[in-house]
């Protein structure tokens, strides 16, 4: 092998691991900037308030894989977490409270998958849609009050096995859906359809109940989002959930998903992206950053990160080109006149 | 007494009451290679698809191993033991070889909700054998050659227990060692008993593999028979319906001394190496080259899309390097890109749209930019006639609906409306029939007769030594020969291509 082409390697690893190596690089500046930042309680702090948006993030996976998106899961928190709450005020038991919210929010999904593979909106204008009207509705619900559920639900500091429940409920959610995708037929169908629908079709796959399975699935995972989030919050506001969807889709792409689907994975790559996205704020928290500018630098951390995901994929797309000729180095001419000389 | 495998029996199917089978009638022998051959538009892709489940037929009867048989989903035909292996390849370039074999079929372990994947690697492993791929299962399909990919496909259709495979057009993206691997295991599926259907426009490949051939027009079956009863030449006007004496219209003009076009020592790393050539006005110059010879590449140097690393382009005297596809078409070069679909034409747009797209500033106003449209749809109109161009409305019409011939007229059209001094075309006739051909040569004579160069990028070497002034051998992205008129000859050509024979 000649020089080049192992530089040629180097630079494509280099390039296929970037949302890795974005992450290692972000973590390691953080910590010099900030002693406090490299410390374990840091860390869990870290992983356990990222648990939520994670949580959201996996849910998304699913529906960008589809080669779809949602722009509800927020609005979705917001009418899950309403319900939650009120039921609780109300003096419902706990349980019984979280079913209802897992219902709901699962039920949203199911609207967005009705009227996306059913009615045949496409996803975008439906998800934008079920957005504005969710928090419509969750408004009407709430009266847009806020309401404290702190005493109702105390279990945000809990652990599982040494492991805070947030963190465990993520690593649960992450599991299942890493088997789903990687282990079961509707998972690898999920990608093959999010590669070319009209082939996925000719192929005989049930597209409808794909697309619908993966909405459903990501208006559990943010009714199950609004749970953990609800509990560390411990307050519903009317600005709950609000804007979370940008974090998630945000996450999924910074972890390798593609927007255009059929690309991406929970494992590693939701995981880190969520962590990359937690990392980022909470990194700019701990540097004091301005808390008005906090709002602005972070998505402008996000965007810089998407727009390199974009460059690499093209950059790999024509590193990955088959050459047509194998260009002889200098030495090797040298080498062949040498031998010819011999003769 | 004979064994059908399938019996068309008086099939009529008819769109939107156009009919396009008309009383079909056709009894297929088990264990046949069978070549269906017609122009575009003769109802053969309608005939496939009945057969795979994609539309149903309106009347007759369909007969499988001598029981009705009418599909009324794609996925019922394979479970029928049908496999069709369409132009447009169903693979997902996303996942590996074994999932896309299995993709509608996945093996489980037990009754579990998980897949078994090491019997999928396995199974994979032996259908891959079949088709003489030696590849690991776990490899995606996008690191795959299209000639790869092919054989994926065939081993899919093996993996479903097929016993009847249809292959539309597969040869047209494989390079000629692909071609004749392809060939090797047709012909084994064929001792093993299986039957094909094989589509093609490529009459001698149709008369190297076929047993029987059927040839359809206008709806019709026009003559079934063994293939001792054709040669190329009777194949040709059964399908057309008259008599084409020379399938390559004569020229009446002649190239001029005039060079217009230079390439000198033009070379990209991994790409092209050292190429000179120069085009002369009124000369229609033929790059032969196989597949991967560097040829699409070469062009895409000239027009703009790719950058050279060295050398130089002449244009009219003036240097032409490091241009851009925008700068290109200001100088007058057009390039009739070798993909249709995917690169030549908006499919879901109307024909009028894709034929105003290259020439759409020169109809704009000088400082508003408003399109003057009427001005537009004028030229719009001329073209169409010229180009004889067959659609209702081509301002209703989208391409897609189109036949590949028209489809391919629409892609010259878009480039002949403005005025080319040098057109560079890419496989201009591939898939597309015979009638068309002819008229798409005719178009090239009259734009070279009008003083333009023509730079004509080939795989088939008939078409070149047919139409071409001189012809240019690409291999390996260098230049390997050239030809005279004169010296033109099919074997030399294909020898130097190879390397054979001298080197």
């Amino acid at each position: 092998m000649n020089g080049n082409q192992s530089r040629q390697r180097l630079t494509l690893a280099v390039l296929k691991n970037t949302p890795t190596i974005l992450f290692v690089v972000i973590f390691v500046a953080f910590s010099l900037l900030d002693q406090r930042f490299f410390t374990w309680t840091n860390f869990e702090n870290i992983i356990s308030s990222s648990a939520f948006v994670g949580i959201l993030a996996v849910g998304m996976t699913f529906v960008l894989l589809t080669g779809g998106i949602d722009l509800s899961v927020g609005a979705n928190m917001y009418i899950s977490g309403g319900i939650l709450a009120i039921m609780l005020e109300q003096g419902y038991p706990l349980w019984l409270a979280i079913l209802a919210a897992l219902v709901s929010g699962t039920l949203i999904g199911l609207v967005n998958a009705f009227l996306i593979s059913k009615v045949k909106i496409i996803p975008f204008m439906v998800t934008l849609g079920t957005l504005t009207a969710g928090r419509g509705l969750a408004l009407l619900i709430t009266q847009s009050r806020a309401i404290n559920v702190t005493k109702e639900m105390p279990f945000a500091a809990a652990h599982v096995l040494g492991i805070p429940l947030p963190i465990a409920v993520f690593a649960a959610v992450v599991f299942v859906a890493f088997i789903v995708l990687a282990y079961t037929a509707p998972g690898r169908q999920i990608y093959a359809m999010g590669n070319d629908p009209e082939a996925a079709k000719k192929a005989g796959l049930n597209v409808t109940r794909l697309t619908m399975f993966a909405y459903i699935a990501c208006g559990f995972c943010a009714a199950l989002a609004t749970v953990i989030a609800l509990s560390q919050q411990g307050r519903l506001s009317a600005s709950f959930g609000e804007g979370v969807e940008f974090r998630a889709i945000a996450a999924a792409v910074l972890g390798g998903t593609s927007l255009f689907g059929g690309v991406g994975a929970v494992f590693p790559g939701t995981v880190i992206g969520t962590l990359l996205v937690q990392m980022i704020s909470t990194g700019l928290v701990y540097l004091q950053v301005d808390l008005y500018l906090q709002d602005m630098i972070s998505p402008l951390v996000i965007f810089f990160a998407v727009f390199v995901d974009a460059q690499r994929m093209g950059l790999i797309k024509r590193l990955e080109r088959r050459n047509i000729r194998v260009e002889k180095t200098a030495g090797q001419v040298l080498s062949e006149k040498k031998a010819h000389s011999m003769i | 007494m004979e064994d059908f495998i399938l019996q068309f029996c008086k099939i009529d199917k008819s769109f939107f009451g156009v009919p396009v089978l008309k009383n079909v009638s056709i009894d297929i022998q088990r264990g046949r290679i069978v070549g269906l051959i017609g122009e575009n538009g003769a109802g053969k892709s309608t005939l496939m698809n009945i057969l795979g489940g994609v539309v149903p037929f309106d009347s007759g009867k369909l007969l499988l191993n001598g029981q009705d048989y009418a599909p009324h989903d794609p996925e019922s035909a394979t479970r029928a033991g049908i496999a069709f292996i369409h132009q447009e390849l169903n693979l997902f370039t996303n996942l590996s070889i074994a999932e896309n074999l299995f993709i509608n079929n996945f093996p489980h372990i037990g009754k579990s909700p998980f897949l078994n994947k090491t019997q999928i690697r396995t199974k994979t492993k032996e259908y891959l054998a079949m088709v003489d791929l030696n590849l690991s299962p776990d490899i995606t399909v996008d690191r795959l050659s299209p000639g790869e990919r092919q054989l994926v496909e065939v081993a899919k259709a093996l993996s479903q227990d097929a016993s009847v495979i249809i292959f539309d057009e597969p040869t047209t993206s494989l390079t000629a060692r692909e071609t004749e691997r392809l060939f090797a295991i047709i012909e084994r599926l064929h001792t093993s008993g299986k039957t094909i259907i094989y589509i093609s426009h490529i009459l001698r490949d149709i008369q190297q593999i076929a047993d029987d051939i059927v040839i359809l027009r206008d709806g019709e079956v026009i003559k079934v028979g063994p293939k001792k009863e054709f040669d190329i030449q009777k194949m040709i006007s059964l399908m057309v319906g008259r008599d084409i004496k020379t399938l390559y219209p004569e020229r009446d003009s002649k190239p001029t001394e005039q060079v217009i076009l230079e390439a000198r020592s033009l070379s990209k790393a991994g790409i092209v190496h050292d190429i000179n050539f120069s085009l002369h006005k009124g000369e229609l110059l033929g790059v032969f080259g196989l597949m991967g010879s560097g040829r699409s590449e070469l062009a895409q140097i000239i027009f703009g899309i790719e950058d050279s690393d060295s050398g130089e382009i002449i244009l009219d005297g003036k240097q032409h390097n490091h241009q851009s596809p925008v700068k290109s078409i200001k100088q007058n070069i057009a390039f009739v890109t070798e993909n249709r679909r995917e690169e030549g034409l908006l499919m879901t747009s109307t024909v009028a749209e894709n034929l105003g797209l290259v020439t759409l500033p020169k109809f704009t106003g000088s400082i508003t930019n408003v399109v003057r449209q009427s001005a537009l749809n004028v030229a719009i109109r001329n073209i169409v006639s010229l180009l004889r161009v067959k659609t209702n409305d081509a301002f209703q019409n989208q391409v897609k609906g189109l036949s590949g011939g028209n489809q391919q007229k629409v892609v010259i059209g878009k480039w002949l409306m403005n005025n080319p001094s040098v057109l560079v075309v890419d496989e201009p006739t591939r898939g597309v029939d015979v009638g068309a051909k002819h008229e798409i040569y005719s178009i090239i004579n009259d734009i070279v007769a009008k003083g333009a160069a023509v730079l004509f990028i080939s795989s088939e070497i008939e078409e070149l030594i047919g139409v071409c002034d001189r012809i240019i051998v690409m291999g390996v992205g260098e230049i390997l020969g050239s030809f005279e008129k004169a010296d033109f000859n099919r074997e030399k050509i294909l020898q130097t291509a190879f390397r054979e024979g001298g080197k």
